[in-house]
C-alpha cells in the first residue's frame, strides 16, 4: 500500500512554514512553535473525538482515523465541484467544512450502530477487533470509490494582508487551524459542562448503569457521542489538508494512531487530558524535528508516550483508577 | 503453645488525610475461631487488606507464626508471600476466575506449593505428571470438604452463589494455610446454609488444626461459632471478648443500636 | 409493512451516506469530476437485498427454534438463494477469469456459509425448516453427516464450559470423530507439496508462519490477558538477527534458530519489565510504541541494520545438495510443518500446565490470583518471554525463506493482523488460533482473484465475525480431569 510520507508533500510537508533553516534565530524559534502548535492542534481534535468516545464506553475506536480521512475527502469532493460552479474561496471553505462534518457525523453514527452497539457487553476485545475491521473496511473503500493516488487539496484558507509581517514564521491556514481549534474545544468544554446533554454525557460516563436508571437515554448519547467526535475529527481533516495540500486514503490510519497516542498522553478518558496531549504531542515533535533529527520523528512522539506511561501509568490528567478489593 | 498464630501491634492506615485503622491491637491464637465485627464502613476489610500485603500500613507491626513456632513480622510483603506463609483468604464480592472450572480454581491454590518448571511442564517427566496428579488428588479432596465435587468440571460462574462462596473457601483451603481469613463468607446465605458453613469452620478447626479470623454481619453464626470476638468501629478497636461479655458490652451496643438503647 | 418502509429509510441513509465518495469522483490531478449516479442504486437496491437476506435468515432460525407453521414468504426466498447457487455452479467456466457474478457469491455468500456454519443450533434434529439452510449451507449438512457416525442416536451434544457450542466446536469436542481426521490433516499436509505448485507451496510457509505468531500472541492475549499491540517487534528481531548474523559471521540457519528464539524470549522479558504495572489499553498503546519505535529504529539505524533498503542475500538453510527455488521451498515447507507441530505441541503443553493454570487466573483476576500465592511479577513475565519466543523462531525462518528482509515487513499492520487471528479466531484457544489464519491469511490468499475487493472484504469478514461471535470461530475450552478416588487412595497407603 502507498503509505504518504508526511515530511513530503505537496505544499512542502507538515511543516510548509519551515522556509528557511536559521537554527537558533527567534524566528525559528517561533516557526517550529506554531508549527507545532497547528500539529497539536489537529492531533487535539482528533484525539478529543477518541478520549470522548473511550470515556464513554471504554472502546479505541479504530475507525475514527478514517472519519478524520472521509472528512477530508468529502471536503475535497465539495471543494472540487463548487470550484467548478465558481464560488469565492471563504464561501467554499465553509460549505466544505460543513460537508464534511455533516457526512462524517453520520459515518461515526452508522459506524456505531453497525459495528459497536452489538458489541456492548461484549468481552474486551472484541469490540476493538471490530474496530480493527472497520477501519481496513472505510480505507479500502475509499480507495476502491476514489483513487489510491496522492490528491492534491486545494487550498481553501486565504491569504489576509495583515498577515504579512508575520509570514516568516507562520501562516494564515496555520492560523485558522489554531483559531478554529480553539474555538471548537471553547465549545466543547462549554458543552459539556453547562448543556443537559453535555451533562448526561458526563453521568454516562462515569457510571452507565446509574444513569440509565435516573432515565438518561444512554444510546443516544452514545451516539451523540460519536457525532460530536466525528465532527471534531471532519473539521480537523478539512483544514490540516487545505494546509498540507495533497490527501491519500491512508492518512488517516497514521494520524489516529498519533492522535490516539496523545489522548492517552493526556490521560484517556479526559477531555482536557486530550487537548493537553494533543498539544504535547504536536510540540514534542515539532521542536525535536526542527532542533534534534527529522529521521526519528515519530521515535520521540512514541518514546515520549512510554516514559510517561511507565512513570505515570493513567496519563497526565488521567483518573487513577485503584480496584475495589 | 501459647505463641498466637497471628499477631497485630499498633497497626494504622492512612489513604490521604483519612485514617481508616487506628491502632487496632488484635491476636489470634493457634487454633482459635476468632470473628471481627462492626457496623459498616468500620474498616474490618481495609484490616483484612493491611494483613494479606494488598495495602501496605503505615505504621505498626503484623507477625506470624507459620510453623508454629519462629515469628515472622509481614509488614509490607507482597501477597503472593503472605500466602505462601500460609495465610489465605477469601473475598468479600465473591472473587472465582469465572472462565476456569470448579477443580481449575482450586488447583490454582495448590499453585504455591508445588513446584514444576516451565521445561517440565512442556515434557511431562515422571515428577511433573506426579506433581500434576497431586495436585489434582488434593484439590477434589477439597472439593469434598465443601461437597462441591460433583461440579468439577463445571464452569465456576455457573454454579450458585452459596456454592461459590464454599469454592472459594475450598480454593482457601487449597494452599495449605496455618490461618484461614474469611470476609463475610455467610453474606446472602439462608439460614440452612449458613447452618453448614458454621459445620465447615468448626469441622476446619477440628480437623486440620487451622485458625480462623472471620469478619461477619450474621451475629447468630457469629456467637455460635466464635471462640473469641473483636469488635471495631471507626477504624478502632472499641471491645473484645468472649460472645457473652461482647454482646453484654455497652459501647458494642451503642455502636450497633445508636445511643438511645437502654438494655 | 412497517418493516418494509423501514427498510427504505434504511437503503435511503446508506445512499445518502455514500454519496459523495462512491457518486463523486473528483480527479484533482487532471481537474475531472465524474459522476457515477448508477452507484447510488446499486447501493439502495444493495442495502435492501442485503436487508430481506437478513430478515429472512432470522425468520428461518426463529423457525427452527419454535414450532411454527410453513411461512411462506420466507421459504420462497430461501428456495431461490439455492436456486441462484445452483445456476452459479452450472454455468461458471472454470477456465475464463471471475467475473461478476463470481464476485458476488464469494463476497456475500462464502461468509453467510461460514457464518451459518458456525451458528447452526444443535439443540433440535433438523427437520423440513432446515432443508433450505442446508442447501444454501452444504458445509454444514456434511459435518453433521459425518458426526453422525461418530455419535449414537439422541445422544445429547454438551461440552462442559462451553454455553452455545457450535457446529465447528462440537466437531473438534468429539476426539473419536477427530481422530481420523487429524491423521488425515497430517497425511495431506506432509503430502501437499509433492501436489501442488510450488506458488502454493510457498502459500502455504506463509499461512503456518502466521499461525505460529498467533500462537505465540495467543500465550500473552489469550492465555495471560495482556494486551500486546507491538508483537511484530520480535518477529523482526528474530529476522534481523538471522539476517545479521549470517550477514557479517555466516552463521548457518540451524545455529540461529536457537539463538532466534533466545533472543525473542529475551526482548520479550525487556519489553515487559517496565510495562508491569499498566493495565488494559494502556499496556496496549504502550507495547504498540514499542512496536513501533522497534520499527523505526531499524528504519533509521542505517549503519546497523542497513536501514529501509534491508539487508539481502540471506542464506536458505544449508541442505545435503544445492538445491533449486522450487525444491528450497519444499524444503522450507519441511522445516516450517516440523516447527509448527513443535509449537503447537508445546503451547497445548503449557497451557493445561501449572504454568498456563497461573495465566489464566492473572488474566481473569489480578488480585485474587496474588491472594492464592502466585507472584504477579513472574507469571506476567514468562508469559511475555515464552510468547516472544516463537514469533522470534518464526523470523528466523522467515528470513531464511525471503533471504531479504526490510522494515517494511513489521509494521503495526502486521501486529494488528496477528492480534486480529488470536481474537477472530476465538482467544484462548489453539484450534482457535489456526481457524483464525485460515480465515483471514489463507482464504484471502486463494482469493486473489478478487484482488481490489479483498481487503475490503477482510475487514468487513472482521467485523461481522465479532458481530456475530463475539467470542470468535473457535471457544476456548478448559480441560476435563478425571479423578478416581479408589485408585487416589490406593496410591496414597
Amino acid at each position: 500500500m502507498g503509505r504518504p510520507d508526511w515530511s513530503q508533500g505537496a505544499g512542502g510537508g507538515p511543516f510548509p512554514g519551515i522556509y528557511f533553516k536559521r537554527v537558533g534565530t527567534m524566528d525559528y524559534f517561533l516557526e517550529l512553535f506554531f508549527g507545532g502548535l497547528t500539529r497539536g492542534s489537529i492531533y487535539a481534535l482528533i484525539a478529543l473525538g477518541y478520549t470522548m468516545v473511550y470515556g464513554i464506553i471504554e472502546l479505541i475506536n479504530f475507525a475514527h482515523g478514517e472519519i478524520y480521512m472521509i472528512g477530508a475527502f468529502t471536503g475535497l469532493i465539495v471543494a472540487g465541484v463548487l470550484g467548478t460552479l465558481g464560488f469565492p474561496m471563504l464561501g467554499i471553505l465553509f460549505v466544505a467544512l460543513a460537508c464534511a462534518v455533516i457526512w462524517s457525523a453520520a459515518y461515526g453514527y452508522t459506524v456505531e450502530k453497525i459495528a459497536y452497539k452489538p458489541l456492548r457487553n461484549a468481552p474486551r476485545l472484541s469490540p476493538l477487533i471490530s474496530a480493527i475491521g472497520m477501519s481496513i473496511f472505510l480505507q479500502n473503500y475509499v480507495l476502491l470509490a476514489q483513487t489510491s493516488d496522492f490528491l492534491p487539496f486545494p487550498k481553501l484558507t486565504p491569504d489576509f494582508a495583515f498577515m504579512e509581517p508575520l509570514r516568516s514564521f507562520v501562516s494564515t491556514s496555520e492560523l485558522f487551524i489554531i483559531g478554529s481549534t480553539l474555538l471548537v474545544c471553547v465549545a466543547l468544554t462549554l458543552f459539556i459542562k453547562y448543556t443537559r446533554l453535555g451533562k448526561a454525557m458526563r453521568a454516562t460516563a462515569q457510571n452507565r448503569k446509574m444513569a440509565m436508571l435516573v432515565g438518561v437515554k444512554v444510546d443516544k448519547v452514545i451516539s451523540a457521542t460519536f457525532v460530536i467526535g466525528s465532527a471534531l475529527a471532519a473539521v480537523g481533516g478539512v483544514l490540516i489538508a487545505s494546509h498540507i495540500g495533497q490527501i491519500n486514503f491512508y492518512f488517516g490510519f497514521i494520524a489516529g494512531v498519533k492522535a490516539f497516542t496523545a489522548a492517552v498522553l493526556g490521560g484517556i478518558g479526559s477531555v482536557p487530558g486530550a487537548m493537553l496531549g494533543g498539544l504535547i504531542l504536536g510540540w514534542t515533535e515539532a521542536f525535536a524535528t526542527g532542533y534534534v533529527s527529522s529521521d526519528y520523528e515519530d521515535v520521540f512522539a512514541f518514546a515520549l508516550l512510554v516514559l510517561i506511561l511507565i512513570f505515570r501509568p493513567e496519563g497526565i490528567l488521567g483518573k487513577d483508577s485503584t480496584q475495589k478489593v | 503453645m501459647n505463641n498466637p498464630a497471628l499477631d497485630v501491634r499498633g497497626l494504622c492506615m492512612d489513604f490521604g488525610g483519612l485514617r481508616a485503622l487506628n491502632q487496632v491491637e488484635l491476636e489470634v491464637r493457634q487454633g482459635e475461631i476468632v470473628a471481627l465485627i462492626g457496623p459498616n464502613g468500620a474498616g474490618k476489610t481495609t484490616f483484612f487488606n493491611c494483613i494479606t500485603g494488598i495495602y501496605t500500613p503505615t505504621q505498626g507491626e503484623i507477625f506470624a507464626l507459620p510453623d508454629g513456632k519462629n515469628r515472622v513480622k509481614i509488614n509490607g510483603r507482597k501477597p503472593n508471600h503472605v500466602t505462601e506463609l500460609g495465610m489465605a483468604r477469601t473475598f468479600q464480592n465473591i472473587r472465582l476466575f469465572p472462565s476456569m472450572t470448579v477443580l481449575e480454581n482450586v488447583m490454582i491454590g495448590r499453585h504455591c506449593r508445588n513446584r514444576s518448571s516451565i521445561l517440565g511442564s512442556v515434557l511431562r517427566d515422571r515428577h511433573t505428571r506426579a506433581q500434576e496428579a497431586e495436585v489434582v488428588a488434593r484439590s477434589y479432596e477439597m472439593l469434598e470438604l465443601v461437597g462441591l465435587e460433583r461440579w468439577a468440571n463445571e464452569l465456576a460462574t455457573n454454579l450458585p452463589y452459596g456454592a461459590q462462596r464454599r469454592l472459594e473457601i475450598a480454593r482457601a483451603m487449597a494452599t495449605e494455610p496455618f490461618l484461614l481469613l474469611l470476609d463475610e463468607p455467610a453474606a446472602g446465605m439462608n439460614p440452612q446454609e449458613t447452618l453448614r458453613l458454621e459445620e465447615l469452620i468448626d469441622h476446619i478447626r477440628d480437623t486440620y488444626h487451622i485458625a480462623v479470623l472471620l469478619i461477619e454481619h450474621d451475629m447468630k453464626m457469629v456467637m455460635s461459632v466464635s471462640d473469641r470476638i473483636y469488635v471495631m468501629d471507626y477504624g478502632q478497636r472499641i471491645a473484645e471478648g468472649t460472645p457473652e461479655e461482647v454482646s453484654k458490652n455497652p459501647d458494642v451496643i451503642k455502636a450497633y443500636l445508636g445511643e438511645d438503647a437502654h438494655d | 409493512m412497517q418493516q418494509i418502509i423501514r427498510a427504505l429509510l434504511v437503503s435511503l441513509w446508506f445512499m445518502f451516506l455514500t454519496f459523495p465518495i462512491l457518486v463523486i469522483k473528483v480527479d484533482t490531478i487532471n481537474d475531472i469530476i465524474v459522476w457515477r449516479w448508477m452507484n447510488a442504486l446499486y447501493i439502495g437496491a444493495g442495502v435492501l437485498l442485503l436487508q430481506a437476506l437478513w430478515h429472512a435468515w432470522k425468520h428461518v432460525h426463529a423457525l427452527r427454534k419454535e414450532d411454527r407453521d410453513r411461512d411462506a414468504v420466507a421459504w420462497a426466498v430461501l428456495v431461490c438463494l439455492p436456486v441462484l447457487w445452483l445456476a452459479w455452479i452450472a454455468t461458471r467456466n472454470t477456465d475464463k477469469p471471475l467475473h461478476v457474478a463470481d464476485k458476488v457469491f464469494m463476497i456475500l455468500v462464502a461468509p453467510l456459509w461460514l457464518v451459518d456454519f458456525l451458528r447452526s443450533p444443535q439443540d433440535r434434529q433438523p427437520d423440513w425448516h432446515d432443508w433450505p439452510c442446508m442447501i444454501l449451507f452444504p458445509p454444514s449438512l456434511l459435518v453433521r453427516a459425518y458426526l453422525g457416525l461418530f455419535r449414537a442416536r439422541g445422544e445429547a451434544v454438551s461440552i462442559p464450559g462451553v454455553e452455545h457450542p457450535n457446529l465447528l466446536q462440537t466437531m473438534l469436542e468429539n476426539q473419536k470423530a477427530m481422530r481420523p481426521l487429524y491423521l488425515l490433516l497430517l497425511v495431506l499436509a506432509v503430502c501437499y507439496p509433492q501436489m501442488v505448485e510450488f506458488y502454493q507451496t510457498n502459500i502455504m510457509v506463509n499461512f503456518m508462519i502466521w499461525i505460529v505468531l498467533g500462537l505465540g500472541l495467543n500465550i500473552v492475549i489469550g492465555l495471560a490477558g495482556l494486551l500486546d499491540l507491538g508483537f511484530v517487534a520480535f518477529y523482526a528481531v528474530g529476522a534481523y538477527a538471522y539476517a545479521l548474523l549470517n550477514h557479517h559471521f555466516g552463521l548457518s540457519f540451524w545455529y540461529v534458530l536457537p539463538i532466534g528464539m533466545v533472543f525473542g524470549a529475551v526482548c520479550g522479558l525487556l519489553l515487559g519489565y517496565p510495562v508491569l504495572r499498566l493495565r488494559g489499553d494502556y499496556l496496549a498503546i504502550v507495547t504498540l510504541g514499542f512496536g513501533e519505535i522497534i520499527r523505526l529504529v531499524l528504519e533509521n539505524w542505517s549503519s546497523f541494520t542497513h536501514g529501509p533498503s534491508g539487508i539481502s542475500n540471506i542464506d536458505r538453510p544449508p541442505f545435503v545438495t544445492d538445491l533449486s527455488i522450487m525444491q528450497a521451498t519444499e524444503y522450507m515447507y519441511y522445516i516450517m510443518l516440523g516447527l509448527l507441530l513443535m509449537t503447537i505441541f508445546v503451547v497445548t503443553r503449557l497451557k493445561n500446565s501449572r504454568i498456563g493454570r497461573a495465566w489464566l487466573a492473572l488474566k481473569e483476576d489480578e488480585i485474587a490470583c496474588q491472594a492464592m500465592g502466585i507472584d504477579k511479577t513472574k507469571t506476567k513475565l514468562t508469559a511475555f518471554a515464552l510468547g516472544a519466543t516463537w514469533a522470534g523462531l518464526v523470523g528466523v525462518v522467515f528470513a531464511a525463506k525471503t533471504t531479504f528482509i526490510n522494515p517494511m515487513s513489521f509494521t503495526l499492520m502486521e501486529s494488528i493482523i496477528i492480534l486480529s487471528i488470536v481474537v477472530v479466531g476465538g482467544m484462548g484457544s489453539i484450534p482457535g488460533v489456526i481457524t483464525g489464519a485460515l480465515v483471514l491469511i489463507l482464504v484471502p490468499e486463494w482469493l486473489r482473484g478478487v484482488e481490489e475487493y479483498r481487503m475490503l472484504a477482510f475487514g468487513a469478514f472482521m467485523v461481522m465475525v465479532m458481530v456475530f461471535r463475539p467470542q470468535g470461530l473457535v471457544s476456548a475450552r478448559r480441560k476435563v480431569y478425571q479423578y478416581d478416588k479408589a485408585k487416589a487412595v490406593n496410591a496414597h497407603e
